[in-house]
Order: structure tokens, then C-alpha cells, then sequence
């Protein structure tokens, strides 16, 4: 496929580029061919005057050219020196090359201090909390004394106020003159710093401004057309509760306490959002709910009946709706078709199947109702899942879970890495439901999203829930919250 | 800014943590060692000596009195763990609970026997004769699956070695061309494993279990259409010689287990300590564990992940060969068809036991082989033991380290994952 169709981007020395573009746009792709990461089939590459070829991330590294991925890059079991250092080891010399880790230490304390960028050179990467192990990847970058710095979705995993301190960074490295490209897609980042902008759509460059064009601007020409990002709906019409969740404790994996005394009610025809930073326990609360995680604690009511001791299946049969956050691993079995993706919460029961037998006629006939119905742009609801993109991927798994009525759904991240059409069809969807008198519990690790679509906005922190404020409460407020803050107003 | 409130984010406190559960455990095993093998001792003195014979001089204890003294050692052990700040001291803790308890158990077997004395360089003798293959084994192991290769093929690395040393030992009349053709057996092994497992991202599982039967049947073969014909010119290397190393040699106990043996133990000894210092004191090391935990993160910061794992694979093919060739030029001094019999897996649970690391490997290996030399020992004083159930004890000793008893153990995490780019 063509990821990339003839871009053309320039870098001054000592500058900030964003280079802003819908997901699947074709950003990360163009800075993995300037990485080295994927070869390009035509075009170049020049670095001050000078044409550089990129096979390897090493060729790159040598150019002058450094990244930090939206994913990170660290050897988790490694201390904070150790990952630094890999790759261009500090060494005794000799064909032994034994470690001088006295020396690399000393370069990672001399460079964190040289930009600001706190750390203990020898902590445990896994120990440490996201935002320094985006600090960690800065420092690695700088290590290798490069020129250009690409910063790839830097912001996804911060909170407001760790985005506050990368932006400073990212001042303190343009003050070194160091240039900087900035991936992202979210506009108010953008305007805040870069110094130009090129907006990229489809693979292609839309444009190359300034940060004096609106957001409203930039937004249209991120996606081809002039979008609203506020979410049309009608105060919501209160219920009775649904979901009832008090005192609940969950273990994540490690078997730290990571949902820690929590309650809450979900009424019917409301939108609770859990808002909060990734990695604040809403995965293994929303598991917990869902029966996918044992409880440790606490007790988790549909209405008014305890989910205790049930098992997945029954609870999607209790008329639960579920989207789990990875729908790639999680959501749906990408080798299996669209059209039994489609049926993979009812394949057992009538009109798709029996206990012992799919009625497969049943379940094509339903297929092209619903890919109809959710607009997922497949070839054939018998083309594997795999072959659709992120958006139609999500489609499929709402489509599974909101045709059949429910009286509970639960929607995790429902909107990751989605192009602002599938973001706005599933939004419509979600407040669609509600209106039918469903209780929906949205967890978004998206500030936006939880403000736009939710009617009560519940902050999680450190496994607790922190507060509960209605959605206009103001959007810094809540990133405070989000970080432990505490507001005026409202008690925690 | 409004101060931010924090809430502390230390692990919650958890009660049984691993020292207080192995604490009990082990505090359960000393008790149950001090009444049971105390009632069933016998009336004979239990004799100790640390010479590899019975003549030498020995320690003697009344049978009930050693077996119930040494429980009840075993179980204080147990208790210590509760302690505070036993974390510190778990390993030696548990080790002294262990000793402890077998030291119970011996009570018992020798106050019950007529040839009450037992001498314990023998059976040391024995422990790292039984532990030498799988040390080699082992640290192939830990090569491949620290760069994120599963060696399971350690087996057919065996038996391959084994007929290789045995062969060309034989014609060349030199157990060092022997020794070497073994490393090129072992290596011919472990390159067809990592073409297929790196290259072309065949399950490595699979791959191992079909490069071992192929390396069984192809080295049986051989050996009925060679070997068996003409034994003399085929089929009888000499034994590997035994150095000494000066007065060393002459220490009780350790000297004969470590000073005075063959290259293959001092090589395996020289190894651990070699391996050790590259994986976690060397450019190689971190870079071999970087590929085996996070092969993306290595490769964006210009580690090259498959020479890497192609590497660490072939290497230990090369030690798993030389472990092979200590069947046919050290235990025994001729090849037969699957002499080897498992033991390559058993090294690789030796590794695991080991928690992928050299020191553990070569401490795991000798607990193996102590388990297995003390079950022959047991066999010669006509215990009432069958030696299957002493023969099966660091299979349960592996599953209970592995069930996370002795501790967290944790593999690689890219360890069986082929690597591909993007």
C-alpha cells in the first residue's frame, strides 16, 4: 500500500515542525524511512546539503537523526544506564569490551542535568513511571549527540501537566539548537509550540503553515472537510442505577493493588466516563466488571443481582455490552471473517447457532445487515478481519455488541488511533445508545473524549476514583485531577 | 498550582511473601524430617566420612539422635526465613534448611544399613560427574534463550557431540581432535536450528524436537553401519586424562571434585565463570539480553538482532557438542545409540531451575547430579528406597521452582518470539 505519495518536508536548524495528520495519515511511516525502519522505493534524504542513505536505524543514528517512538524503546529489565547506553556501549576497550558503567552513568547524569531531565541513572526501567521513560528515551536520543530529534506521538501517554514539562523540554532542546519534528494529531500541542506546521492526509502534504492558523483550520485540513468535534446530544434522561460497583480492589498482573477501594453507579440513559491517565487501573476495573479479572474485594451489581462468580459469557448474556481496549488482541480474531467476528458473543444461540451447530446462513444474512448499518468498509463480510483498517476493525466489534439490546455498556478506549470519521460514527452511536435508556461506562484515556460524550466525568488516579465532576467542569481542572490534584470545589 | 495529593505507591504489603512461604515449607519439611526419620532410624551409628572410600577416618552419630538433630536444624532454618530481613540471607537459608533436612534423611538410611559409613567424596565425585553434561547444556541454553532463541535441540547437540567425539577420537587417536569434532557436531546442529528458527521463522519448539530425532536417527544409523561393524576402528576413543593442580588437589572433599578431574571440568567450571562476566559484564552480554527481552528496542539503537541470536545460538551448539563428547570420552569410553537418554532436556531444566543465569546453571546441574549420585549411593547400602523416587526428586524440585517456589522465575521476555523487522 502507499503510505507515502510523493512528500516533500524541510527541517530548518533549531526548529519545532509538527507534522500533524489524522491516524493512518502516513506520518509514522515517513519518519520511519528518515529512521532507517522502512526503505523508501523513491526519493531522498539530504542533511545539511549532504545525501544520506538510511537502511539501518544505525545509518541514521550516524546522520545526526535520533527518535523516540510512540512505543517506547526500552529493555524494561534494565536499569535506566544500561538502556542509555545499548548500542553505544561505553567499554573498557579490547576485544572483551567489558561495560565501563561508571562512565555511561556519568554521561546520563551529565545529559539529564544539561536539559533538565531528572532521572536516577539507576533505577529499573519497569519500576518507573511513563512519563520518565519518555524522559529516558530523550536522554538516549541525546546521548548520541544528533541533530534532529523525532518525537513520535510524544504526548499520548502523559498527563496534561507532564505534557506541560515535555513541551519546556522540547523549548530547552530548541534553545541548544537542536530541530525537532513533533508527530502528533493533537492540535492545541501543536499550536502551543511548533514553529511550523505541515499538515499531511492521505499520504500526501496538504500544507505547510504557520502556528497563526486556527485550530478550526488545521483541523479541516487534517481531515479533508471542516469537522465538529462536539458531540450533538440531549441531556441525558435519568434512570434506574444499572451498575453498582462498591469497595471493588483488582491485582493487575504483578499482583500490585491496581484498583484500589473504588465505587460507582452507572444509571440508566447516562454516559459515565472514567477519565484519567493510561495505567490509573481502568483496564483492570473495566476487567473486573466484565468478569475477565478475579475481584479481590468489593462487589460488582447488575441491576441489583451480584456479578460474583460469573463467568464472561454469562455476563454478556445478562445483556452487557462489552468493547475491550485492545481490539486487535482482545476485540476480535483477526483471521476469522468479518461475519463471524460479527457473532462471536451469540454463536451458540439462536437464530446463529445451537449448542452444536453455526446456522450459517443465519449468520451471512445478519453480516450484511450490520456491515450495511455500521458502514464498515470491508470487500466481503467473509474477508478476514485483518484485512480491514483500525476503524472498520472497531466498527465490527460495535456492531457485534449494539445489535442486541442492552441494558449495559461498556466501552473501552473505544475511539484509539481511529480516523475522526469512525471517531465521529462511534461517538454517535455511543450517545445513540444511551438515548435508548442503555447505561454506558466510557473508559478514555482522551480528555476530550470523556468531556464530549460523558454526562458525569469520574477521574481515576493511582487505582482510586479521585473525583466525580459534571463534563463542563473545566478542561485544565480535570487534567489537575488527573494528576493527583486536588480542585477547589468539589471533595475527591 | 493546588498541592497535588499523593498517594504512596508502595507494593501493598503482602503476608505470605515468597520468604514466609518457603519458610514454612521448609519448617514443615525439618519437623516432619526430625519425628519421621527419627522413629524409623535404626541402631547403627550414622557414619560420615569425606575421604571417596570407607577406610578414612569418620564422624559417627547415634541414628535417632543425627536423624532428629539434623530435622530440627533443617526446620530453624525454615523459621530463620520468618525472620526479618531474611530476604538478605533467603539463598543461604534455604540451602541450610535443604542440607539439613537430607542430612536427617541419611541419618535414617545409614543407622539402617550394615555399611554405615558413608563416604561423601564419592558421592560428591559422583554429583559432578552426573552434573558435567548438563553444565554444558545448560549454559547452551542460557546462550540461546537470553537472545530469544529456545534451544530445545540441546538433546540432538548431545547425541551429535557424542558420536563425533567418539568417531574421530577413535581415528585420530586423539581425544583433542575428538573434543573439537565434537563442537562441529554440536555446531552442525544448532546452525540448522537457527537457519530455520531465525531465517525462516519455523516454530522453534518444533524445529528442536525434529533436529533431535534426526540427529538420533542419523547418529544411530551410522553407528549400526560403522561402529557396530568394526568397534576397534570406530568406536574406541580413549578417556580424556586427569590432571592434578598441585597441591590443590589434595584438599578433603573438593580437592578430588575439582583439582584433581578431567578438562571437561575445569573447561564447564571456566565456562560458567566465562559466560557469567560476558552476559552481565560486556558489550556482547547487554546486547544479547537486550535482544532476548525487547529485540525492537536493540534494533532501533543499531543492534543487530539476528546476528546476535545467530551467534549466541551457534556458540552454544558448539558448548552443547563438548557437553556431548564427556559421554563417550569421560562417563564412558564408547558411543552407543541414545546414550544420552533425555538429558539434554534435562539441562534445560537445569537452566530454568537456574533461572537462565551461568551460576544457577552450574548450581542447578549439581543439585541434579547430587540427586542422582545419591540415589546409586542409596542402591549399593541396599536402601528400601526404591531409586526411582530419588532419581525423580529434581524433576519435583524443577516443577516447584518453576510453579515460583523458590522465587520469581521469569524468562526472557522475547524468549521463542521470532524477530522480524517493521
Amino acid at each position: 500500500m502507499l503510505a507515502n505519495d510523493h512528500i516533500d518536508l524541510t527541517v530548518e536548524p533549531g526548529e519545532i515542525h509538527a507534522l500533524l495528520g489524522e491516524n493512518g495519515a502516513g506520518k509514522s511511516t515517513l519518519m520511519n524511512v528518515l529512521y532507517g525502519l522502512v526503505q523508501p522505493d523513491q526519493g531522498e534524504i539530504v542533511i545539511d546539503g549532504r545525501r544520506v542513505e538510511c537502511h539501518a536505524p544505525q545509518d541514521a543514528i550516524e546522520a545526526g537523526i535520533g527518535m523516540v517512538h510512540q512505543h517506547f524503546m526500552l529493555v524494561p529489565v534494565f536499569t535506566v544506564t544500561e538502556n542509555v547506553m545499548l548500542g553505544a556501549e561505553q567499554t573498557h576497550g579490547g576485544p572483551v569490551a567489558a561495560l565501563d558503567r561508571r562512565r555511561a552513568r556519568e554521561r546520563v547524569v551529565e545529559v539529564s542535568r544539561e536539559y533538565g531531565l531528572a532521572m536516577d541513572p539507576d533505577a529499573i526501567v519497569e519500576d518507573l513511571p511513563v512519563g520518565v521513560q519518555q524522559r529516558i528515551e530523550i536522554v538516549k536520543v541525546l546521548t548520541r549527540e544528533v541533530d534532529l530529534l523525532i518525537l513520535d506521538e510524544p504526548t499520548a501517554v502523559l498527563t496534561p501537566q507532564e505534557i506541560d514539562d515535555l513541551l519546556a523540554v522540547m523549548r530547552a532542546l530548541q534553545a541548544a539548537g537542536k530541530s525537532i519534528v513533533f508527530i502528533t494529531h493533537k492540535l492545541r500541542e501543536v499550536k502551543a509550540i511548533a514553529d511550523r506546521i505541515t499538515v499531511i492526509r492521505g499520504g500526501r502534504v496538504v500544507a505547510t503553515t504557520g502556528p497563526e492558523t486556527s485550530e478550526d483550520e488545521l483541523a479541516a485540513m487534517m481531515v479533508g472537510r471542516s469537522v465538529s468535534l462536539a458531540v450533538d446530544k440531549q441531556p441525558a434522561q435519568l434512570g434506574e442505577p444499572v451498575l453498582e460497583v462498591a469497595g471493588l480492589a483488582v491485582d493487575d498482573e504483578r499482583g500490585h493493588r491496581a484498583v484500589d477501594r473504588v465505587d460507582l453507579t452507572v444509571h440508566a440513559g447516562e454516559v459515565l466516563g472514567i477519565a484519567g491517565v493510561q495505567g490509573n487501573g481502568q483496564t483492570e476495573l473495566v476487567e473486573a466488571i466484565m468478569g475477565l479479572r478475579p475481584v479481590v474485594a468489593g462487589t460488582v451489581s447488575l441491576r441489583g443481582r451480584s456479578l460474583a462468580g460469573r463467568r464472561t459469557k454469562q455476563i454478556l448474556h445478562s445483556r452487557v455490552g462489552y468493547v475491550p481496549e485492545d481490539r486487535s488482541v482482545d476485540g476480535l480474531v483477526k483471521e476469522f471473517t468479518v461475519a463471524e467476528n460479527l457473532v462471536l458473543n451469540m454463536y451458540d444461540t439462536e437464530p446463529f447457532g445451537t449448542r452444536f451447530m453455526l446456522h450459517r446462513d443465519a449468520i451471512t444474512k445478519s453480516a450484511a445487515d450490520r456491515v450495511a448499518r455500521f458502514d464498515v468498509r470491508t470487500s466481503s463480510p467473509q474477508a478476514p478481519a485483518a484485512t480491514l483498517s483500525g476503524g472498520n476493525q472497531q466498527k465490527v466489534i460495535v456492531a457485534r455488541e449494539l445489535t442486541r439490546p442492552l441494558t449495559l455498556f461498556v466501552a473501552a478506549q473505544p475511539t484509539r488511533g481511529l480516523d475522526v470519521g469512525s471517531i465521529e460514527f462511534i461517538h454517535r452511536q455511543i450517545i445513540h445508545e444511551r438515548d435508548v435508556g442503555t447505561a454506558v461506562l466510557l473508559v478514555s484515556s482522551e480528555l476530550e473524549e470523556v468531556l464530549a460524550l460523558a454526562d458525569r466525568v469520574a477521574v481515576m488516579y493511582r487505582g482510586r476514583i479521585h473525583a466525580v465532576v459534571p463534563p463542563d467542569t473545566p478542561r485544565e481542572e480535570v487534567g489537575l485531577l488527573m494528576a493527583g490534584g486536588s480542585t477547589s470545589g468539589e471533595p475527591a | 498550582m493546588t498541592a497535588a495529593v499523593h498517594t504512596p505507591t508502595s507494593e501493598p504489603v503482602r503476608f505470605w511473601s515468597r520468604e514466609r512461604k518457603v519458610g514454612l515449607a521448609v519448617t514443615v519439611a525439618g519437623v516432619l524430617a526430625a519425628f519421621g526419620f527419627g522413629a524409623l532410624a535404626g541402631d547403627q551409628p550414622a557414619s560420615f566420612t569425606l575421604a571417596d572410600n570407607t577406610s578414612g577416618a569418620a564422624v559417627s552419630i547415634n541414628g535417632l539422635l543425627g536423624a532428629v538433630l539434623f530435622g530440627l536444624l533443617g526446620a530453624a532454618a525454615g523459621a530463620g526465613l520468618w525472620l526479618p530481613g531474611a530476604r538478605r540471607w533467603f539463598g543461604a537459608l534455604l540451602a541450610a534448611g535443604i542440607v539439613a533436612v537430607v542430612g536427617s534423611f541419611l541419618c535414617w538410611q545409614l543407622s539402617d544399613s550394615a555399611l554405615n559409613i558413608m563416604p561423601l567424596g564419592q558421592v560428591a565425585q559422583g554429583s559432578m560427574r552426573f552434573a558435567l553434561p548438563l553444565i554444558f547444556g545448560g549454559l547452551a541454553g542460557v546462550l540461546g534463550e537470553r537472545s530469544g532463541v529456545i534451544n530445545i535441540a540441546i538433546e540432538g547437540q548431545f547425541i551429535s557431540g557424542a558420536f563425533a567425539a567418539a568417531m574421530v577420537a577413535t581415528l585420530l587417536a586423539s581425544v583433542w581432535a575428538g573434543i573439537l569434532a565434537a563442537a562441529v557436531g554440536g555446531l552442525v546442529i544448532a546452525a540448522l536450528l537457527a537457519v530455520l528458527a531465525i531465517r525462516y521463522l519455523v516454530d522453534q519448539i518444533v524445529v528442536g524436537v525434529v533436529l533431535i530425532v534426526f540427529a538420533l536417527g542419523l547418529t544411530g544409523f551410522l553407528f549400526e553401519q560403522l561402529m557396530r561393524q568394526d568397534p576397534s576402528r570406530y568406536n574406541q576413543p580413549a578417556r580424556v586424562p586427569t590432571w592434578e593442580v598441585g597441591l590443590l588437589s589434595d584438599i578433603p572433599l573438593l580437592g578430588p571434585v575439582l583439582f584433581r578431574t578431567n578438562i571437561f571440568v575445569y573447561l564447564a567450571l571456566a565456562l560458567v565463570a566465562a559466560v557469567h562476566f560476558g552476559l552481565f559484564h560486556t558489550r556482547w552480554g547487554l546486547r544479547t539480553r537486550a535482544v532476548g527481552e525487547h529485540p525492537t528496542a536493540a534494533d532501533t539503537v543499531g543492534v543487530r538482532v539476528l546476528g546476535m541470536r545467530y551467534r549466541n545460538v551457534l556458540v552454544g551448539g558448539v558448548l552443547a557438542g563438548i557437553g556431548g563428547a564427556t559421554f563417550t570420552l569421560e562417563a564412558t569410553t564408547n558411543f552407543s545409540k541414545g546414550m544420552t537418554a533425555g538429558l539434554g532436556f534435562i539441562a534445560l531444566a537445569a537452566m530454568i531451575f537456574g533461572r537462565w543465569s551461568p551460576v544457577g546453571v552450574l548450581l542447578a546441574a549439581l543439585f541434579f547430579g547430587f540427586c542422582r549420585a545419591l540415589a546409586i549411593y542409596l542402591g549399593t547400602i541396599g536402601s528400601p528406597i526404591p531409586s526411582q523416587f530419588l532419581n525423580m526428586l529434581p524433576y519435583l524440585a524443577t516443577i516447584a521452582a518453576v510453579a515460583g517456589l523458590a522465587g520469581r522465575v521469569r524468562a526472557p521476555a522475547a524468549d521463542g518470539k521470532p524477530y522480524v523487522k517493521g
